[in-house]
């Protein structure tokens, strides 16, 4: 039940409060904040309970002073805005639609809508994020929970490559080892914390074992692990190959079999680096061979407060996650093929349509370069390097603070978004439900072009 | 003097709060081209806090400031820096079939400035 109320406070401002507002920034989606909003001022002033990444979230964004489309550069209408973004769409042999996670689900779908009436691809953001863990999937299964099963249960935390102090900062203090649970009377003091990583991090002290790697050794002693697990040999050399002594590999295997309810939880320590899915997979095979032994679970942890949503949406539609191609009028997947990453670089994507994310910050300099020679359609709540370039530009609200909607927890919980104060700006599911229209009225009710 | 290294891109705190508040400022850019550096490296690279460096790969160069990291923190012969568009200069575009460039393990020769 959303229960906002609106008062006046000492100054005669007019104040709402939002009780159980979510927080979008990242992958917890804390679904417990209290927002104090300045409905005169359009900004929130306070969010109780929020991290220091939550507190930045609600406290940047309120009204910019920006135009709400811009085509090459000049002032325009919405109208004009979805008429040029249609054309340019309609008239493409090869167009990709990227980012999508901060957006709600409701956005999502439309998106893929869009590509699907113009056959054209669809992918997100996870492809440069847990996209190897979602082929890894794909290869090896999940024994999954969600984040309150591990919260009232788990007495064994394992996180490999990741950094939650910095990048999720509740993921410790409302998931996974400070609060307490149902088998967890004493939180933190009925858990014991591993921390496996290249460097020391702010995480690090809150870690009870701390396992230093050598970068890009994350595969061998993963696969290591599942040996001793299994009670094979391994090599010798395995100090020296990836730093991590015998000694520690046999405590560690010694815990997690006798854990009562074990996690690994893995970043993109994992994904980002060499071995990339096969390092995804050998942590979930790792999980699920030690459930021979105990209970135990792998999650990703995730990054864009909606990337999860974005993978249940495309895989929902399409029936798969990220790297979707509708070229021959029917959803093909072929990572390496339709990520966007690689279409850019090959130089293949005639035109694109990039919804809050930032490919010309974030991508390789090839990618970047072909950006800059096709028309791009950017809908964003901020100005980005990517809306720098784009030939039509729509500012749009934010999700979660400006709209409603869903997003999905990265254990895939579905929340609903209690929206603080209104935009003058259009939400993205508004300004892409006019696209895809004026995609309808252009293609007079056919589909786009088939491959030959 | 120019040594091979290995730079790990990740996100960081400031990282986080200083894209919210917009990308194309100033407090991002120079967050995201700050590099960390072990002390004991930057001793023998004759380098100190604030100075600039020039991290180059096989596809391309950027010019960064570098701070120095306790040996206990960083190991020797690593760089850490928070994404952004100085880290994308250097990473190479094949993603092996995957859709996922190498992004936090890349071989950079480091450099004074």
């Amino acid at each position: 039940m959303v229960e906002a109320t609106q008062t006046k406070s000492k100054e005669s401002k007019n104040i709402k409060i939002v009780k159980d507002a979510t927080c979008t920034f990242c992958g917890c989606v804390c679904d417990d904040m209290e927002l104090t909003v300045d409905l005169d001022e359009h900004r929130i002033t306070k969010a109780k309970k929020a991290c220091v990444l939550g507190r930045a979230w609600f406290y940047e964004h309120t009204i910019d002073d920006r135009p709400v489309v811009l085509i090459d550069g000049k002032e325009a209408t919405l109208e004009e805005g979805i008429e040029t973004a249609a054309q340019v769409l309609v008239d493409a042999k090869f167009p990709i639609t990227y980012g999508l996670s901060d957006s709600t689900c409701e956005a999502q779908r439309v998106a893929v809508e869009i590509m699907d009436i113009i056959n054209g691809s669809i992918d997100t953001t996870t492809s440069v994020c847990h996209g190897p863990s979602g082929m890894a999937f794909q290869g090896v299964g999940e024994s999954t929970a969600t984040l309150g099963e591990i919260k009232n249960r788990a007495d064994l935390v394992i996180y490999w490559g990741g950094n939650p102090a910095e990048s999720h900062p509740r993921h410790f203090t409302k998931y996974a080892v400070t609060p307490k649970g149902m088998y967890i009377p004493n939180g933190k003091k009925d858990r014991t914390v591993v921390l496996v990583d290249v460097r020391r991090t702010p995480s690090t002290p809150l870690a009870d074992i701390f396992v230093l790697i050598k970068p890009g050794k994350d595969f061998e002693v993963l696969w290591a692990l599942r040996a001793l697990v299994k009670g094979k040999k391994i090599s010798e050399n395995i100090e020296k190959d990836t730093g991590v002594s015998r000694e520690v590999l046999d405590d560690l295997v010694s815990r997690m079999k006798n854990a009562q309810y074990g996690v690994l939880f893995f970043g993109m320590g994992l994904t980002m680096t060499r071995g990339r899915h096969f390092n995804s997979g050998a942590i979930l095979s790792l999980a699920s061979d030690l459930n021979e032994f105990t209970h135990f679970v792998a999650k990703p942890v995730r990054g864009h407060g909606n990337v999860t949503g974005a993978d249940n949406v495309v895989s929902w539609q399409t029936g798969y996650p990220f790297g979707v191609n509708f070229n021959r009028g029917f959803p093909r997947f072929n990572p390496g093929e339709f990520t966007t990453t690689d279409v850019f670089s090959r130089g293949e994507a005639d035109a694109a349509m990039i919804i809050a994310s930032d490919p010309a910050s974030n991508f390789p300099k090839k990618a970047i370069e072909h950006m800059k020679k096709i028309p791009i359609i950017s809908l964003d709540a901020k100005d980005t390097c990517t809306s720098k370039i784009a030939k039509v530009r729509f500012a749009v609200a934010t999700y979660g603070i400006n709209t409603g909607g869903t997003v999905y927890r990265m254990d895939d919980v579905p929340i609903s978004l209690r929206p603080a104060f209104d935009s003058p700006f259009p939400s993205d599911q508004e300004v892409l439900e006019g696209i895809r229209n004026r995609v309808k009225e252009l293609l007079k009710g056919d589909k786009a072009r088939l491959a030959a | 003097m120019v040594e091979t290294m290995i730079l790990v891109p990740g996100r960081s705190q400031k990282q986080g709060t200083s894209l919210v508040a917009g990308k194309l400022k100033d407090e991002y850019k120079r967050v995201t081209s700050t590099a960390e550096l072990n002390e004991k490296d930057m001793r023998r690279l004759k380098l100190k806090d604030g100075d600039k460096i020039r991290l180059k790969s096989d596809v391309g160069q950027t010019v960064v400031t570098c701070i120095a990291k306790k040996d206990a923190d960083l190991p020797s012969g690593m760089i850490f820096i928070p994404y952004g568009p100085p880290s994308s200069e250097l990473m190479a575009h094949d993603t092996a079939g995957s859709g996922m460039p190498l992004s936090k393990h890349m071989e950079v020769k480091v450099s004074k400035v």
